[in-house]
C-alpha cells in the first residue's frame, strides 16, 4: 500500500529516531512512504489556540496536496494526526467549512482519502506480513504500551481505538513476540510541554506514568507519538534524582520494535540516539548481538 | 337556514394582546349563516357558558363556533355546555386561535387576519355539522395488573379492596420486584421487606387477587371494557397445586448457577424459588441450568419430590381471559455501565459494584449475611467511594434524563458504610444534589452531618487498580483541584432505564413511549395514569424513574382510574369514528390491514336490485363483501378514510364534505 508520508516538525528533531525507524521498517512490511511534497507545518498546540480556521487551514492544505495524489496521509505524530482529522472532520461534516478552507488554500479538497495514523497503517496492512517476515522474536519482554492522549481522542472523529482501553500497540508488542503488560496509565496526559516549560506541573505527570509502568513489571515502554517519547525518555534522569532512585525505561517507537524484531540494525533505527540506554535491554535479552551496543549507549 | 352563533375569547390576555377580538366579533356577523357573534374575556367560565346558552336560546341558534384555544384543552367543556341546551354536542366548532394564532404571532394586525380566516373556516364546517350519538359498549369487571413489583401490588390490593377481580401478572417466578431485593428505604430507614413481605402476602391472600406467576403477556385484542388477553404461562416443570413449598428439592439439587436475586453474588440451583420470601412460594425449574434438561440425566428432584409436583414434559400453555382495565406496571431496569464507561473499568474491578448489588451486600439476607465485605477477597472495605449519575445526566453514555432515586439511595448507602464499619470513610462524588421530597433534605443532611459522609462535588474521570487498591480520580469542582483516593470499594449508582422489552411490549398493548422507551402518559399533567389508548394505565417506573413513595401513590391513583371504569355497566364511546356508506363501498378490502386498532373487517351483504333474468323471480339477489367498523375499537384515526378509493369511508364528524367545506372558506 502506497501512502503520502507526513513526517511534520518533529520527525526531523526530537522524534528522528521515529522518522529513522519508520522509514527503515515500511518497505519491509509492503508499505511504501513517499513523503508529501512541500507539506508545510500542521499548526499544533499554537494554531488552534489562536484562530479556529486558520487551525483547520494548515492541515487542510497538506491533505489537499494528498489528495491531488491520490493518496492517503499517513502521520505518524499524535498531535498532528489530531489537527489533520479535526480537519477532515470539519470538511466532511460541513458544506461551507468546505468551501472556506478550499478558498483559502486556493485548492479543491473533498476529505476523499481518509487521513490514517502511522499506527493504523501498520495494524491494517503489515500484520500478517510481520509474522511471516520476524526474524528475532522478542520473546520475554516485557513492555508497556502507552498511547497518550491523542491516538483515540476525541471520540467525535478519532475512531480507530477504544479511548479509554486502546489496544493497538498492544496488538503490535503481542505480534513481535513480546509480552504487552497490563497497566492503568496507556492514556494518562503526559504534559505535553509542561515538563520542559514548566517542570513543576509537568514532572508529576510523567513520573505518575513512569512509576505505573515501573510497578507493573515493565522493562519498556512502548510509545507512536514524538512527543510522549521526548517527555518520557528525557525526564528519566531527573525525575530519577528526585526520588533518590534512579528510572531506567527505555522508550521504544513501536517502529523500532518491529524493526528490531526484523533484524534490522539498532543504529538505522535510532536506538543509539535516546536519552535513556535503549540498548542495553536489547542486549540483554539477546535480541541484538554485543558488538552493535558498544557504539553508543544512549545520551543520558 | 342555519343559524350559527360565533363565540370569540380573549382567554384574558393570552388572545387579546395579539388578537383584535372586538374587531373578530364584529367581522364574523357578515360571515355566512352567522346571525350572532360576541366576544367574552373567559369564555370557559360560568359566565361565558351562561352567555352561549342564552344566545343559542334568543337567536334560535343551531350552530355554536368558539374561537378560543385547542379544542384538546376545552372542546368538552363546551359540549357539555351544549349538552345543557338542545342543541346536539357535536354541532360545536372550535376555531383555535391561541395555540395556532396568538401563542405563535406576533404582528397584531397579521394575527387578527389569520385568527378571521380561521374563524371562518370554522363557521363553514359548523354549517356541514351533524347530529352525532355516542354508543355504548360493555364493560367486563375485571382488571389485569401487570407486573408483580410494588406498583402492581399496590394497584392490585387497592383495585381488590372495591370488590372487583383482579389478575397480578408476574414473568419472574415471584412477585416482588426491585423492592424484593432492596434492604433499607429511605427517608425512614424501615427494612424493605418488613413493608413489602406483607403487601405480598396480602396480595396472595385477597380473595379478589389472582396471582399468575411465571408468565407473560403474549397477545392483546379488544378495546376498553373488553381485552382480550392471551397469557403464556411459561412451562415450569413444578405442578403449583401438587407443590406444598417444601424447598427439599431446592436442597438437594445438583446444579448450581449465579442467583439473579443475589445480583450474581452467590449461586442458586436450577430447582428454586428466587428468596425466601418469594409469593407463590413454589419453585421453578430453571431449564438452562438444570442437569436433566442440559445432559438428559439427573431428575433427583422428582425422586425425591413427595408431593410428586415435578413434570419435566411441562409445556408452555396460553390462555386467553377477558379484562375491562388494564395497568401496566412493568417497571424498569438498571443501566448497565459495563460495556460504556471504560473510564470505570468496562466492569472489570469486582469490587466496582452498584447501587444494587450493595443493597444485596447490606441485607441480612444476602450472600454476606448483612456484613459489607467487598466481592474480590471478602474484606471489610474502609473506603468506599460512590459516584451518582452513572448513565444518568450524561446523554454521551448513557441517558439525559435524571433518574431522581440515585441521590436519596447512595446517602443511604453511605449512612450505612459509616453505620456498619467502624473507621470506614464514605465519600460521594454527585454532579448535584436533588432531594426534593419530604423529609429528603434531612435525610441527606443527617448523612454529612451525623453520619460524617464526605461529598465531593465533581465528577470521577478514572478508577484504575494499583497495588491492590482502586485509584480514583476526579475532580472537586468547588475547591477547583483534581482529587485522587485510594479506595476498597466503589459504588456506582446507576441509570434507571426502560425495560429492555419496552417498545415491543408498547406495540403489543398499543400504547405509546417517548424518546427513551418509558411509556407515554396522556398528559404530563392532567392525566398521569391514563395511557393514549382508552383503559390502559400506567403504574411506577415503567413511565419513568421513581422512588418508591412516589411509584406507591401512582398505583394508588391507577388503581381509581380502573375502579371508576369497573364501577360503570356500560360506557358511552366518541362518536367521531369511521362510518362506511356501503352503497359506495366495492368491498376492496385496503381499509383493513391500514386500521391500526383492527377495527375494520369485511361482512358479505345479500341484496336484491332490479333486473331479473326468465327463469328467476323478479329481482336478482347479489351478494358482495363491505367493510364494517367495530365501534368499540375505532379510534378515529382517519387512516381508513384517505385509503378508501371510492370514499366510502368517512370520519363522522370530520367528513370530506365538512374538511372541504373549511378548505373553501379559506
Amino acid at each position: 500500500m502506497k501512502y503520502a508520508y507526513y513526517p511534520g516538525c518533529s520527525l526531523s528533531a526530537t522524534g528522528l529516531e521515529y522518522n529513522m525507524s519508520s522509514q527503515a521498517v515500511a518497505p519491509h512490511l509492503g508499505i511504501e512512504l513517499q513523503e508529501l511534497p512541500e507539506w508545510n507545518c500542521c499548526g499544533a498546540s499554537s494554531a488552534h489556540l489562536q484562530d479556529h480556521t486558520l487551525a483547520l487551514a494548515l492541515p487542510a492544505r497538506n491533505l489537499a496536496i494528498g489528495e491531488g495524489l491520490g493518496l492517503s496521509l499517513a502521520i505518524p505524530c499524535a498531535a498532528c494526526l489530531s489537527r489533520s482529522k479535526a480537519t477532515e472532520h470539519a470538511v466532511r461534516s460541513s458544506q461551507e467549512t468546505q468551501s472556506l478552507i478550499e478558498a483559502l488554500i486556493d485548492r479543491p479538497y473533498t476529505a476523499a482519502y481518509p487521513v490514517k495514523s502511522l499506527l493504523e497503517v501498520f495494524i491494517e496492512s503489515s500484520l500478517d506480513i510481520l509474522q511471516d517476515k520476524i526474524t528475532t522474536p522478542l520473546t520475554g519482554l516485557k513492555a508497556a504500551a502507552y498511547y497518550g492522549c491523542l491516538q483515540a481522542r476525541p471520540t467525535d472523529y478519532m475512531d480507530m481505538d477504544d479511548p479509554e482501553k486502546p489496544q493497538t500497540i498492544d496488538i503490535i508488542i503481542e505480534a513481535v513476540g513480546a509480552d504487552p503488560v497490563d497497566w492503568a496509565h496507556k492514556t494518562e496526559c503526559c504534559g505535553n510541554s509542561h515538563p520542559t516549560s514548566y517542570p513543576k506541573v509537568g514532572g508529576p505527570l510523567v513520573n505518575r506514568i513512569l512509576q505505573q509502568a515501573e510497578t507493573s513489571g515493565a522493562e519498556c515502554i512502548i510509545c507512536a507519538c514524538p512527543m510522549c517519547f521526548a517527555n518520557l525518555d528525557m525526564r528519566q534522569k531527573a525525575l530519577g534524582q528526585e526520588r533518590d532512585r534512579p528510572f531506567n525505561l527505555p522508550i521504544y517507537y513501536f517502529t523500532q520494535l518491529i524493526g528490531i524484531a526484523l533484524g534490522i540494525s539498532p543504529k538505522t533505527l535510532g536506538i543509539d540516539k535516546h536519552f535513556v540506554n535503549a540498548t542495553e535491554l536489547l542486549v540483554q535479552k539477546g535480541f541484538i548481538p554485543k558488538a552493535e551496543s558498544s557504539a553508543k549507549g544512549g545520551l543520558a | 337556514m342555519k343559524k350559527v352563533g360565533v363565540f370569540v375569547c380573549h382567554c384574558g390576555t393570552n388572545i387579546s394582546q395579539t388578537v383584535n377580538c372586538e374587531h373578530l366579533a364584529e367581522v364574523a356577523k357578515d360571515m355566512p349563516g352567522v346571525v350572532f357573534s360576541t366576544e367574552y374575556k373567559y369564555m370557559c367560565s360560568d359566565p361565558g357558558q351562561t352567555m352561549i346558552k342564552k344566545a343559542i336560546e334568543e337567536h334560535n341558534l343551531d350552530r355554536v363556533v368558539v374561537a378560543a384555544c385547542s379544542p384538546r384543552m376545552h372542546e368538552a367543556t363546551f359540549r357539555k355546555c351544549l349538552s345543557g341546551t338542545d342543541l346536539n354536542p357535536y354541532l360545536l366548532e372550535i376555531a383555535n386561535i391561541r395555540e395556532q394564532c396568538s401563542w405563535v404571532h406576533s404582528d397584531k394586525n397579521k394575527a387578527t387576519a389569520k385568527a378571521e380566516d380561521l374563524i371562518s373556516m370554522s363557521v363553514a364546517k359548523a354549517l356541514k355539522n351533524e347530529s352525532l350519538t355516542p354508543s355504548v359498549i360493555p364493560i367486563h369487571k375485571r382488571a389485569l395488573v401487570i407486573g408483580g413489583g410494588i406498583a402492581g401490588i399496590q394497584a392490585a390490593l387497592d383495585i381488590a379492596d372495591t370488590g372487583y377481580q383482579v389478575d397480578l401478572l408476574e414473568r419472574e417466578p415471584s412477585i416482588g420486584g426491585k423492592m424484593a431485593q432492596i434492604d433499607k428505604t429511605f427517608p425512614t430507614m424501615d427494612c424493605s421487606a418488613c413493608i413489602l413481605t406483607p403487601k405480598m402476602v396480602d396480595a396472595s391472600q385477597h380473595p379478589n387477587i389472582t396471582i399468575i406467576a411465571s408468565s407473560e403477556v403474549e397477545k392483546v385484542e379488544g378495546y376498553v371494557g373488553n381485552f382480550d388477553v392471551t397469557i403464556r404461562r411459561k412451562a415450569t416443570c413444578v405442578d403449583p397445586i401438587k407443590c406444598t413449598g417444601c424447598g427439599l428439592c431446592s436442597q438437594k439439587c445438583p446444579a448450581k448457577t449465579d442467583s439473579e436475586f443475589e445480583c450474581g453474588m452467590s449461586k442458586r440451583p436450577a430447582i428454586y424459588s428466587p428468596f425466601p420470601q418469594a409469593i407463590p412460594n413454589i419453585p421453578i425449574i430453571d431449564q438452562t441450568a438444570c442437569r436433566y434438561f442440559q445432559t438428559g440425566k439427573c431428575k433427583i428432584c422428582q425422586r425425591i419430590c413427595t408431593a410428586d409436583a415435578i413434570n419435566f414434559e411441562d409445556q408452555d400453555e396460553l390462555v386467553t381471559i377477558r379484562y375491562g382495565a388494564i395497568v401496566v406496571a412493568t417497571g424498569y431496569a438498571l443501566y448497565d455501565h459495563r460495556d460504556k464507561y471504560g473510564e470505570y473499568g468496562y466492569g472489570q474491578y469486582t469490587d466496582v459494584i452498584t447501587g444494587l448489588d450493595f443493597e444485596r451486600l447490606v441485607n441480612a439476607s444476602g450472600p454476606t449475611m448483612g456484613k459489607i465485605k467487598r466481592p474480590s477477597d471478602g474484606q471489610e472495605p474502609k473506603t468506599v467511594v460512590f459516584i451518582k449519575c452513572v448513565g444518568s445526566r450524561d446523554a454521551t453514555k448513557g441517558h439525559e434524563y435524571c433518574s431522581r432515586a440515585c441521590c436519596m439511595y447512595t446517602a443511604k448507602h453511605a449512612t450505612m458504610v459509616r453505620d456498619k464499619i467502624k473507621d470506614s470513610q464514605a465519600i460521594v462524588f454527585y454532579m448535584d444534589i436533588r432531594t426534593p421530597g419530604k423529609n429528603y433534605e434531612e435525610f441527606y443532611l443527617r448523612a454529612v452531618e451525623e453520619y460524617g459522609v464526605t461529598y465531593v462535588r465533581g465528577r470521577v474521570s478514572r478508577i484504575y487498580m494499583e497495588n491492590g487498591k482502586l485509584i480514583i480520580q476526579g475532580e472537586d469542582t468547588i475547591l477547583g483541584t483534581q482529587v485522587i483516593v485510594e479506595a476498597d470499594m466503589v459504588v456506582l449508582a446507576t441509570a434507571m432505564e426502560a425495560q429492555p422489552d419496552a417498545t415491543e411490549f408498547a406495540r403489543k398493548l398499543g400504547i405509546t413511549f417517548d424518546q427513551n422507551n418509558f411509556f407515554n402518559e396522556a398528559h404530563p399533567k392532567l392525566r398521569p395514569v391514563e395511557t393514549f389508548a382508552a383503559g390502559i394505565y400506567l403504574a411506577g417506573a415503567c413511565q419513568g424513574p421513581k422512588d418508591i413513595p412516589d411509584t406507591v401513590a401512582q398505583a394508588g391513583a391507577a388503581a381509581a382510574k380502573v375502579v371508576a371504569l369497573l364501577s360503570k355497566d356500560e360506557m358511552t364511546t366518541e362518536p367521531i369514528i369511521a362510518d362506511v356508506n356501503i352503497n359506495r363501498c366495492s368491498g376492496c378490502g385496503f381499509c383493513v390491514p391500514v386500521c391500526p386498532y383492527k377495527a375494520i373487517s369485511l361482512k358479505t351483504l345479500t341484496e336484491r336490485v332490479h333486473g331479473s333474468v326468465a327463469w328467476g323471480p323478479t329481482g336478482r339477489e347479489v351478494t358482495r363483501q363491505v367493510a364494517e367498523v367495530n365501534k368499540g375499537l375505532c379510534q378515529g384515526c382517519g387512516a381508513c378514510t384517505v385509503n378508501c378509493r371510492a370514499s366510502a369511508l368517512d370520519l363522522l364528524g370530520f367528513t370530506n364534505e365538512q374538511i372541504l367545506a373549511e378548505v373553501d372558506a379559506l
